[in-house]
């Protein structure tokens, strides 16, 4: 081996972990930007009509149903949760705060006791306008849930606009929600 | 009060880390003894630094300070006291500065027992790992501080992932960690080594000792996670693939090949290059896997709150220690002068070939867990890689490495003849084809019997070496006796982990044959699997300190004989709502009857049985590879400072 073929060698490790570091430095880049989500599949209802469902609500509160989200007269987040959920308790400061801009949040409790729930609402805040109870997880199915927590945005004319999966964080709605909200409204 | 101080130290242990990172190499540099002398004093001031930072954070979790976040976040004061101490580094905050304590642990190790090294080597070694110190230590203080204060002080807690509340893995992560940042010293020594621009036998010598403590920590470490998932997730499951069990597996598969190339170094000066490249790689990837569980970029089972930022944080670390460590080893390796030629077919081929071997497994994990990742960010393609993949690539590796794995310990060095060595293994052989057979016959399982046959091929090789060394029926049996107690613990060690590894593969090879059931019956309903008749004797309630248990009970006997009572629970935490199971495990020395209690319904209980055969040797297999490292590392020869002693003059001081 020649003394230039044995330095290219010998350069080659350094090649390789530089290439790793552009290409897992470019991933957490789009990460923070939204453009890149390692947990997601995308949705395949982003464009399309929010599924049809009626839910019953929490004890003698009444839920809401599919047609109820158009009627809000402007676009609103829709959040499945669960109060089984770590994720979900870390997310509901963000909910309170979009609570508390005007932002109408409507709620999915999935997969939940009811009690269980109350117990969550109590000791996190309620965030939501109505709370839907879907014990079986059948509407989540409709949703092509990926886990909770899970969010969606759908806009007055009850079309599907924007999805996240995981917990929301300020990051995100300042990054991602908040542009999409200006240009819907 | 007190978590003001742990803040405080951990911001002196950052200025204490800086100056050993400075201070030794600059002095290294300019030969300036004075300055290298204070290589270790600096070290054990970050330790202590470190060690009242942390005795703070256990501090404030011990006492319930809930008006410190990360105590609120992750603990309760219905926790018990086991878990409140080992809830401090069952989070991410508490880990990273878990992380720092042993890093600096290492550095306070190699001031202590390093007396004997070469005062510059030692400087640079200790000043190496100061400048990793630095860059964790900033990343605790500023992205991951767990000395944060909460107002308004909350009630109680929120208590910890009942999953993570149970004695096995309150111990995991420390023992782990202490095997991923151990790695630290010989990757330390390695970049010393690159800067020196001089590497012999005494630096293998060296370095063998803090790689063999190492790797006997990691690999207990990884056989105590992977006990955990088997018995607490309660999927009859002990290996996932999960990224963050391959992030794990990784540095130990290059430890392993680093850890035999070090003795080609120690007893032939040859491969000196290589062994520094894995020195470097093997701690690049215990970092890596920090940095992928921790940046969130890994969809695992097993995520920390992730956060893009501290990811950004960590890849500047990497890029940092890595980057800068690869860029010195590209600059500075021609200057290693190559020596000690050996022919393909000697102890050291066979050592080459367990290197290639080994690294070809770590790069076809280290594929299958970073694919999905680059296969999304260059194509948008969204795949995911599971045990199928593993599985169809690594096997095949690992069988020309167990075939390797009794043949080479039996070569001699720099030339050998394969035939007399084959020749020594026949009784081997023949056992391994014994065990095969029966074994085929007996379960009718194609690759569980070639997978049988490799193990005790392996534990019956294991031992040739040392039957070699005392000449055993070749002279009188007293004379082979007495070689055999004048054998070194080192041949023992290599010849105990060896079989060690045999008997994690029967183990594995064993589970393969498992014997599963998923029943609902009534209590009074007697189940059959595997020769043992289970009978549900009846479900009832029972409180923990912080969750509530629903208990079955289980009478186990066979053939009329009672085997046992298993109480397998379902707890539901009180705080968390949320329910984990307690599988009940009865193991015999070769298989475990396991049992979970699954949900009920109108009075017929769910309950998943197993007979797992071999498992507990899949864990004792490890523990035995563990136990052979830890004979090598108190073997006299290689007790640091020992040889040194003989063969170095300490420099005027």
């Amino acid at each position: 081996m020649t003394a230039i073929n044995r330095r290219l060698v010998l350069l080659l490790p350094l090649g390789i972990a530089g290439v790793a570091g552009v290409g897992l430095y470019s991933m957490l880049d789009r990460m923070r930007s939204g453009k890149f989500d390692p947990r997601g599949v995308p949705s395949a209802l982003i464009g399309k009509p929010v599924p049809t469902f009626t839910l019953p609500g929490q004890g003698d509160s009444p839920g809401f149903s599919s047609a109820d989200l158009k009627a809000q007269g402007r676009p609103v987040l829709l959040n499945f949760f669960a109060s089984w959920c770590v994720p979900c308790i870390a997310e509901a400061d963000v909910l309170l705060a979009l609570k508390q801009s005007g932002q109408p949040v409507f709620g999915i409790a999935y997969k939940d006791k009811t009690e269980a729930t109350d117990a969550f609402l109590r000791q996190h805040g309620n965030p939501y306008v109505q709370v839907g109870r879907d014990a079986a997880g059948s509407v989540a199915i409709d949703f092509g849930l990926y886990g909770v927590p899970e969010s969606y945005l759908i806009d007055t004319t009850g079309t599907v606009r924007w999805r996240f999966a995981g917990g929301l964080t300020a990051d995100v709605v300042r990054q991602e929600l908040a542009p999409l909200l200006k240009t819907l409204t | 009060m007190i978590p003001e101080l742990g803040h405080f130290a951990l911001a002196l242990a950052v200025a204490f880390a800086a100056a050993q990172f400075i201070i030794p190499l600059w002095g290294a540099q300019s030969r300036d003894v004075r300055l290298m002398a204070a290589a270790p004093a600096l070290a054990y001031g970050q330790l202590i630094a470190l060690m009242a930072a942390y005795g703070s954070l256990v501090w404030s979790s011990v006492i319930d300070d809930f008006s410190v976040l990360n105590v609120a976040e992750n603990s309760h004061s219905l926790k018990p006291m086991i878990y409140k101490i080992s809830g401090t580094w069952g989070n991410h905050e508490g880990s990273i500065l878990l992380w720092c304590l042993i890093l600096a642990i290492c550095g306070g190790a190699v001031g202590l027992f390093g007396r004997n090294l070469p005062s510059s080597l030692r400087a640079r070694v200790i000043g190496v790992l100061g400048g990793t110190s630095v860059g964790f230590e900033l990343f605790a203080l500023l992205t991951s501080n767990p000395f944060l204060r909460l107002w308004p002080v909350p009630l109680d807690g929120r208590d910890m992932n009942p999953l993570l509340q149970d004695p096995g893995l309150a111990i995991h992560p420390p023992i782990l960690y202490a095997g991923y940042v151990g790695f630290a010293i010989p990757f330390a020594f390695a970049v010393a080594a690159l800067l020196e621009g001089r590497i012999d036998a005494s630096w293998g010598r060296w370095v063998r000792p803090w790689t063999l403590a190492s790797w006997s920590l990691l690999t207990t470490g990884i056989m105590l996670g992977s006990f955990w998932s088997y018995y607490i997730l309660g999927w009859g499951g002990y290996w996932f693939w999960d990224p963050v069990e391959n992030a794990s597996l990784l540095p130990w598969l290059t430890g392993t090949a680093l850890l035999h190339s070090a003795i080609v170094v120690e007893k032939r000066e040859a491969l000196k290059t290589w062994t520094v490249l894995l020195a470097i790689g093997t701690f690049s990837l215990s970092l890596s896997g920090t940095f992928l569980v921790r940046s969130g970029i890994l969809n695992s089972v097993h995520s920390f709150a992730n956060d893009p930022t501290r990811g950004i944080f960590i890849l500047g670390l990497l890029a940092l220690v890595i980057g800068g460590s690869l860029l010195l080893f590209a600059i500075r390796a021609p200057v290693l002068s190559a020596s000690g030629l050996f022919s393909p077919v000697s102890r050291e081929g066979a050592l080459v070939l367990n290197n290639i071997l080994l690294c070809s497994i770590a790069a076809v994990v280290l594929t299958g867990t970073v694919y999905p990742l680059f296969a999304d960010l260059l194509f948008s393609a969204k795949i995911s890689v599971g045990p199928p993949y593993f599985n169809a690539t690594v096997l095949p590796l690992t069988v020309p490495l167990f075939l390797a794995m009794a043949v080479g310990p039996v070569l001699s060095w720099k030339r050998a003849a394969l035939g007399p060595a084959l020749m020594r293994l026949w009784w081997a052989a023949l056992g391994a084809a014994a065990v095969g057979i029966v074994a085929e016959l007996g379960y009718r399982a194609g690759s569980a019997a070639l997978a049988f046959a490799a193990a005790a091929w392996l534990i019956l090789g294991s031992f040739a070496e040392i039957i070699q060394r005392i000449r055993l029926f070749q002279v009188p049996l007293t004379n082979s006796l007495s070689r055999l107690a004048g054998q070194p613990l080192s041949v023992w060690g290599g010849a105990i982990a060896h079989a060690g590894m045999g008997m994690t593969i029967a183990g594995i090879a064993g589970m393969s044959l498992a014997q599963t059931t998923i029943v609902a019956v009534r209590p009074g309903q007697t189940i059959a699997l595997a020769g043992y008749e289970w009978t549900l004797l009846g479900l009832h309630d029972e409180k923990g300190p912080n969750f509530n248990a629903r208990v079955a009970d289980i009478r186990v006997t066979r053939d009329g004989q009672e085997i046992g009572l298993f109480h397998p629970s379902r707890n539901a935490f009180t705080t968390q709502t949320m329910t984990v199971t307690n599988t009940a495990i009865q193991s015999s020395q070769i298989a475990d009857l396991y049992a979970v209690l699954g949900e009920e319904h109108d009075g017929t209980a769910v309950l998943r049985l197993h007979y797992n055969f071999l498992a507990p040797w899949i864990w004792l297999g490890a523990l035995v590879m563990a136990f052979g490292g830890f004979l090598s590392l108190i073997d006299r020869r290689l007790r640091i400072g020992a040889p040194a002693r003989r063969t170095m003059a300490v420099p005027a001081e």
